[in-house]
């Protein structure tokens, strides 16, 4: 069961993390959200419902996931020792699944026979269809027209899986907007129809409920680095798009005054630039998608388009718990380039075999960063939510490689 | 009274449904919605509902979505919109007009620098999508404050307890979505409608005025015969969506644009007094 701590409680029963959060959805929607809520308030009490999503966790997921010690890349750094919580080992490759399986269970629970998901880089579409084909539910998932063609392999994986993939061409044809398609058609089909939102944001109860099923990572990793190293880590590194990996990582990490914390988004071309997707690095507090949150948004109060190498990080908004504890100061929120992503990206690859995803690849970059300052007693943990399996097109094409070929980028 | 009570009032009296349109403010630019503006005033509409442009447009379906990028295309904002207000205000001092937009760009003016604002550009209501009473913090009460009224809505998925709360909220009219769903979709379940419009009259005697998926004639009549009166919107963005910028544009273009407008008043008024304020 999730734990709770006196100081980092929230929300609060209306869905609020101090000022952030909330239940700013349309009028057609409240009563979807409210039930919503009820619902996973019952079922989170239910002891019966957390056994079964750890033992669907267990034999379906394949968790717990390993923590790996990544020594050559440690020895890179030349500092502290750099760990590895591998949930790139789960099935379908990504820490998506630990939310879509809690999620599918409460949607079978509340009778849906249909599901809905937004997708940005795939892994959530994917982890969502095979949930959807595991309990016979038709699945729909949207996806924004730029993201289908950077993330190619995972739209035929969902068709695979039997999902319905539709393109979305409004806006900046990226997560946002498949967000905003994802919310009419839940409007519209309310009656029939989950929504399985992907992250830590949206309107209440999601960014509290997504971020109870994430948590799983950090419990496992708190007692994992106990067990391996005998202590806490003196930091924890993961990537902030909506932030579900991260927060994942740090819930139970929170009381731990000790242990650092750093949430890294995507500073795509520079934080100076505007082609990035860091709204807690550059952003400011506004209300979208449900919630009130730090966004990109301009002295108008229109959305900006955000850039990034990685599809999933790619997203204006984050979840309103990571504002929160921007605010609090709990948790230090830094960026990570492009440029650095891939450089993170190729250097894992090359000195652990591991491809990593380049959502992955930005705490990565912070990581050896952050380690080459500290010493070889200390410890951080990096949370690896992601495989780069689906990213490998993508990388070939920006590097101008010939994906295919066996010459391959030298 | 506010405008807005008095001009529902003045139509109650004659036994008249209030027609009320709406467009996207700058939508292709603000010159354009100002003509039509005075031009639907022209063809019969009561008041204006001016959709203020965001580009994340949730609670929408495309007609108004593809409005909204067209007007942040021409350069849209806020700003914009309250300066259409007063110049509207400017030439026409009866016809109420009521901001319909989403919450960001107001969070991001400010809750009171809006207010002061949309009070000094003579604005008579506020309604924003995606913000329910409960998330209002204070501007209700600065609204309230300033006489501009705060319009909520209520759906076909509003239990009765909510819309109970959501009428302590309301001022103004009762904004009724008519479907479940998003702006623009088609309207079918014309006896729940009449249901839920008969149930929450029993809660309140704020003008109903139903919304979301009039988009003809026929449903116009239909619908004007259940509540106070009707919203057209998605029907006639579509339209503007056809008309070229101000530039490009013949004489009598916007009057064709909009005549459904007056179409559907000719229509309301030939059954003057068969509806529902006879019984």
């Amino acid at each position: 069961m999730p734990d709770t701590d006196t100081d980092f409680s929230g929300p609060d029963e209306t869905g609020h993390f101090g000022p952030y959060g909330g239940m700013f959805v349309g009028e057609t929607l409240i009563r979807a959200v409210t039930e919503l809520a009820q619902a996973y308030a019952e079922l989170s009490s239910n002891r019966e419902f957390w056994k079964g999503f750890d033992a669907d966790l267990a034999d379906y997921v394949g968790r717990p996931s390993p923590i790996y010690l990544a020594e050559r890349l440690s020895d890179a750094c030349n500092g502290a020792r750099i760990w590895l919580k591998r949930e790139d080992l789960n099935h379908t490759g990504a820490h998506k699944v630990n939310n879509t399986i809690g999620q599918a269970l409460l949607a079978r629970h509340m009778g849906k026979t249909r599901l809905i998901a937004e997708t940005g880089a795939g892994q959530h579409g994917v982890a969502s269809a095979t949930v959807a084909a595991r309990l016979g539910l038709q699945c729909r998932v949207y996806m924004g027209a730029e993201d289908i063609v950077r993330q190619t392999p995972n739209v035929y994986r969902m068709k695979l899986l039997g999902a319905e993939v539709v393109s979305v061409d409004s806006g900046s044809r990226t997560l946002k907007d498949a967000m905003n398609e994802a919310l009419r058609d839940w409007a519209t089909n309310v009656d029939d129809t989950y929504y399985i939102i992907g992250t830590v944001a949206g309107p209440h109860p999601y960014p509290q409920m997504v971020r109870d099923f994430q948590s799983v990572i950090g419990r496992e990793a708190r007692s994992q680095m106990l067990e391996r190293t005998g202590a806490l880590p003196e930091a924890l590194v993961a990537c902030v798009g909506g932030g579900s990996n991260a927060i994942g990582l740090f819930h139970p990490f929170l009381a731990d005054s000790d242990v650092a914390m750093y949430g890294v988004e995507a500073a795509g071309l520079g934080l100076e630039t505007p082609d990035h997707a860091a709204p807690l690095c550059a952003g400011r507090p506004g209300v979208l998608h449900g919630n009130r949150t730090y966004l990109m948004t301009d002295e108008h109060g229109q959305i900006l388009d955000t850039h990034s190498i990685s599809a999933g990080l790619d997203y204006p908004g984050v979840g309103p718990e990571h504002s929160w504890l921007k605010d609090l100061k709990r948790v230090q929120y830094v960026g990570a380039t492009d440029a650095e992503a891939l450089e993170a990206f190729h250097r894992l690859t090359r000195l652990e075999g591991i491809i990593p995803a380049l959502e992955s690849s930005h705490a990565l970059a912070w990581a050896t960063r952050l380690a080459a300052g500290m010493n070889g007693e200390q410890n951080i943990l990096v949370n690896l939510s992601g495989r780069g399996d689906k990213d490998i097109e993508a990388v070939a094409r920006l590097e101008g490689a010939d994906y295919g070929s066996i010459s391959g980028p030298g | 009274m506010s405008r807005i009570s008095q001009c529902a009032a003045r139509a109650a009296a004659e036994g008249r449904g209030l027609l009320i349109p709406y467009l996207v403010a700058g939508d292709p630019d603000f010159e354009t919605s100002l003509e039509i503006m005075h031009e639907l005033v022209r063809q019969g509409a009561d008041m204006i509902e001016l959709g203020v442009p965001f580009s994340d447009p949730s609670s929408d379906g495309p007609a108004i979505q593809r409005g909204a990028e067209r007007a942040l295309a021409g350069g849209a904002s806020l700003d914009g919109v309250l300066e259409l207000a007063a110049n509207f205000r400017a030439s026409d001092t009866q016809t109420p007009i009521v901001l319909m937009g989403y919450l960001n760009p107001i969070e991001i003016m400010g809750y009171a620098e809006f207010t002061e604002r949309c009070a000094r550009a003579d604005v008579d209501g506020v309604l924003v999508v995606d913000m329910p009473p409960a998330e209002a913090g204070d501007l209700p009460a600065l609204l309230s404050g300033r006489e501009i009224d705060r319009i909520f809505l209520v759906s076909p998925t509003t239990t009765a307890a909510r819309a109970k709360e959501i009428i302590e909220y309301t001022s103004g009219y009762l904004y009724y979505a008519s479907l479940k769903g998003v702006t623009g979709a088609a309207l079918e379940d014309r006896e729940s409608v009449a249901e839920n419009i008969a149930r929450i009259r029993g809660w309140t005697a704020l003008p109903l005025v139903i919304g979301f998926g009039i988009r003809d004639v026929e449903t116009a009549l239909a619908m004007s015969e259940l509540g106070d009166g009707i919203i057209i919107g998605s029907a006639l963005v579509e339209r503007i969506g056809q008309l070229p910028g101000a530039a490009g544009r013949k004489a009598g273009q916007i009057s064709e644009t909009v005549a459904l407008i007056g179409a559907v008043r000719q229509t309301l008024d030939a059954r003057q007094g068969t509806g529902k304020h006879d019984s």
